[in-house]
């Protein structure tokens, strides 16, 4: 009775109290969090629209289908000025995966091998690879790469001499000249060879695997597929009648001075844009590696190289299958960050006008003025990219991931 | 004897021929011997680091300070020169540092640096006293000055909502509305206590002091100190660089913080919002962002409505670097022990006083060094700004290094050298700082 009055007194004196209930506080929240951000969207959004069509532009990807009408100086597919707008952002795609994927290979290597020498026991090496990680990462990559561009690859020699390198590479201002593979009948037999290889080493090692649970002893399998992927391919090559000739970068070196320098349409050229950002990139990016690597490393309790020093494993052993396998479930995480951020950073082509999505699509969009269209495949690009990146990266790091109960 | 006789076969009759001594451990030669030529292969590596530590400085030194060219006019004096041509850094430091802010008006920018180290230094330094008024100063009054002195100050607000029939555009128009959207979120809350029954006098009370706070700052912003208007489009170098940098900081992080505590919330839909800004923004390169910034903000604007250029940057710059300031704290505050919640909410602490007293002092000292690694990003970043045409330090650099009055083969490069000089030695010294505070506040949980 008195209960019962008492909550209908303080529901009479707080008509809603109801606010006080931590479920309907949430809720109410919500929906006024979800209100405020509606409005803000949908006034967004009228905004643009109108301004859009105060400035003439008919939304949507329609214009993908006109012609562009500019010219990319680093094309993978054909494209010439007569192409599509489509077309021109497929191309700069293709560029950016292109820089990207080098970038990560060579940041890679540099990284590990810096990661390494930062642990060595000689004090030098240690100390020349702490300087490279101090200076590098304490440095603007934009600057950087102005360095490598605009400083470096713009004091080689200019369009009419040229710089050589073991015989067959030629540097100058217009990139570097090399030999380009010409594929003739039975070229296929050697990529063929690829497949073939990895077959035959999948089976190798599922063999290896068994006998040295049976013996305890391992075979060279590093060999054995070393001799597989180079052997095979080259006894391809000679089986099938030499099918791959190479086409010389041509240089005249006298004659009419306009008619000096490399023909054009001889051998591959490597454009300086490519080279400085590839640089630039790598360079900045394996600062970064190396210092994942060293964690990754430095994390392996130091009792590890010990009980493996004491059964007698050999330091290149010790590190190679104690350390390293102990030291990737470290590494593997934000080595997947770096290699995201050497894919995003890779956007600074822009700024030395190397040809990738974003460069390209900057131009798209100075033409047609889609602005969101653009925007909106530019981050649908990278976000696919991350996305992606990080689903193969926990793929592997799940491989590697220590297996607890 | 007997006890000569008594002496166990097993011990010496004869001293053994002495030994040479161990080779030396200590001293130098001792430690080369072990850090340096410990092994023959060892050997070899001390040798090859040697020859290339020769390889890379030798160059250097000669191109930088031997060869170097220290004073001139012009480009004749660095054209022939195979070093560094200082004195064209020297002869445009100032444009490096003010851009093309008006000559005569220089001493305001000379102002705001000064003021920043001097608030800067004490706020460093563990043991200077006043940290929290020191910290008011810094983040809100010094702001004000800055912008005041930077931009000349003397912005006319005109109002825009209520009709030109009812009030023409003018400061008394603004006045009125200010204080018609102040008085109606005071009514708000007055009328929800009313009706609920639930005491909000502490939220009022902050309400009226930040509704009061910012009528203060509009007034101070509007006051016409006699100063001319500089127009962001003239200034440049480390100013801009400074500005982007500290805006970015400044905003970024009570941003990161709450986007933060939005991904931690209970509520799926604060939460859910938070992920999406989060991921995307983390997701996409920096420079997509300012191009959307500098090309799609005046789109989403209305009619009539302009950002300034700078102030588009910023607003890209601040918003990316929430979302990756809001992945550090996160990280700081999933390490704050459940414990710690709880004991918040035993003691009947509403959400907002658990964060701000219990859980967000802890989780941001713990995320003190990531705080300071994306702040050097943040910093290294803002050279970005130059390719959406504005003039940072390094943009400046670049233009200035095309300049027919000093184009020579040399120019690029020292200007490119003396750009990372000054970019390590602010980026190195954040580092430093951050390991320095990171043993600091270590020292309790070390063992």
């Amino acid at each position: 009775m008195k209960s019962g009055r008492s909550g209908a007194v303080s529901a009479g004196r707080h008509p809603l109290a109801i606010f006080n209930n931590p479920t309907f506080r949430g809720v109410f929240f919500q929906l006024v969090f979800v209100a405020g951000l509606g409005w803000i969207v949908w006034d967004l959004i009228q905004n643009t629209a109108h301004n859009l069509q105060r400035a003439n532009i008919a939304a949507g990807y329609g214009f993908l289908e006109r012609t562009a009408g500019f010219g990319i100086i680093q094309t993978m597919v054909s494209y010439s000025e007569a192409s599509s707008y489509g077309r021109a952002v497929l191309v700069g795609l293709l560029n950016t995966l292109l820089v990207a994927g080098l970038g990560v290979v060579l940041a890679t290597i540099l990284g590990l091998i810096v990661g390494i020498a930062r642990l060595s026991s000689n004090w030098l090496v240690a100390q020349i690879a702490t300087a490279y990680v101090e200076i590098i990462r304490n440095i603007p990559l934009l600057l950087q790469l102005f360095f490598w561009y605009f400083a470096v690859l713009r004091s080689v020699p200019g369009m009419r001499e040229k710089w050589t390198l073991f015989g067959v590479f030629h540097l100058n201002i217009g990139g570097l000249h090399a030999p380009r593979p010409v594929f003739g009948d039975g070229a296929i037999w050697i990529l063929l060879a690829f497949p073939i290889a990895l077959g035959i080493a999948v089976f190798v090692s599922h063999r290896g695997k068994q006998r040295f649970e049976r013996t305890g002893r391992r075979p060279p399998l590093g060999w054995i597929y070393a001799g597989l992927f180079v052997l095979l391919p080259i006894a391809a090559f000679f089986l099938a009648g030499r099918p791959i000739a190479l086409d010389m970068p041509q240089f005249s070196e006298t004659g009419p001075l306009l008619k000096r320098g490399f023909k054009a349409g001889s051998g591959i050229t490597v454009i300086p844009e490519f080279f400085g950002l590839l640089l630039a990139l790598s360079i900045y990016t394996a600062a970064y590696i190396a210092e994942v690597v060293r964690g990754g490393i430095e994390a392996v309790n130091h009792g590890q190289t010990e009980a493996a020093y004491s059964i007698g494993l050999k330091r290149g052993q010790t590190l190679r299958l104690v350390v390293i396998p102990q030291a990737l479930r470290v590494i593997i995480p934000p080595l997947s960050n770096q290699y995201l951020n050497l894919t995003k950073n890779s956007s600074l082509a822009v700024a030395v006008a190397y040809p990738d999505l974003v460069s390209v699509g900057g131009t798209v969009l100075n033409q047609t003025g889609q602005a969101v269209e653009m925007v909106s495949i530019w981050m649908l690009f990278y976000l696919g990219m991350s996305i992606l990146t990080s689903l193969v990266m926990n793929y592997w790091n799940k491989r590697v991931a220590l297996v607890e109960r | 004897m007997v006890m000569e006789s008594a002496s166990p076969a097993y011990v010496r009759k004869s001293f053994i021929p002495s030994q040479d001594p161990p080779v030396n451990t200590a001293g130098a030669i001792g430690w080369a011997r072990k850090r340096l030529f410990s092994s023959l292969g060892n050997s070899i590596l001390t040798i090859a680091a040697l020859a290339f530590i020769v390889w890379m400085l030798i160059p250097i030194i000669r191109f930088t300070i031997l060869d170097a060219v220290w004073s001139g006019e012009d480009r004749a004096a660095c054209a022939k020169a195979s070093g560094a041509c200082w004195a064209y850094v020297k002869a445009y430091l100032p444009q490096f540092i003010y851009g093309r802010y008006p000559i005569a008006e220089r001493w305001r920018v000379d102002i705001v640096f000064l003021l920043l180290a001097v608030a800067m230094v004490p706020m460093l330094i563990p043991r200077a006293p006043f940290k929290r008024l020191n910290g008011l100063f810094l983040l809100i009054v010094y702001p004000l000055i800055a912008f005041v002195l930077l931009t000349g100050g003397h912005i006319r607000f005109t109002g825009g909502w209520l009709p030109a029939s009812i009030a023409a555009p003018s400061a008394l128009r603004f006045a009125i509305e200010f204080a018609l959207i102040g008085g109606a979120i005071l009514l708000a809350i007055g009328a929800f206590a009313r009706l609920t029954g639930i005491p909000v006098a502490g939220s009022g009370t902050m309400a009226g002091i930040a509704i009061a706070g910012v009528a203060c700052v509009l007034l101070v912003v509007g006051i016409d100190f006699g100063l001319e208007p500089v127009e962001t489009a003239n200034w440049g170098g480390l100013l801009v660089t400074l500005v982007v940098a500290g805006t970015g900081m400044v905003a970024s992080l009570p941003l990161g913080v709450l986007l933060a505590l939005g991904r931690r919330s209970a509520m799926p839909v604060v939460r859910v919002a938070s992920v999406i800004f989060i991921e995307v923004w983390r997701g996409v390169p920096l420079i997509t962002v300012l191009f959307m910034a500098s090309v799609m903000l005046p789109l989403f604007l209305p009619d009539g409505v302009t950002f300034d250029k700078l102030l588009r940057a910023l607003i890209g710059v601040a918003l990316f670097n929430a979302a990756y300031m809001a992945e550090t704290v996160r990280g700081g505050l999933q390490a704050v022990p459940r414990g710690q919640y709880e004991a918040g909410m035993s003691i009947g602490l509403g959400y907002w006083q658990r964060m701000r007293l219990i859980v967000l002092p802890q989780a941001l000292r713990l995320v003190i060094p990531g705080i300071v690694g994306s702040f050097i990003s943040l910093f290294k970043d803002t050279t970005l700004v130059s390719i959406i045409g504005l003039f940072d330090f390094l943009g400046q650099i670049q233009t200035s290094a095309n300049d027919a009055k000093w184009a020579s083969p040399v120019t690029g490069v020292t200007g490119y050298i003396f750009a990372a000089i000054v970019f390590w030695a602010f980026c190195f010294s954040m580092s430093r700082y951050a390991a320095y505070t990171e043993r600091r506040l270590n020292r309790s949980r070390r063992r």
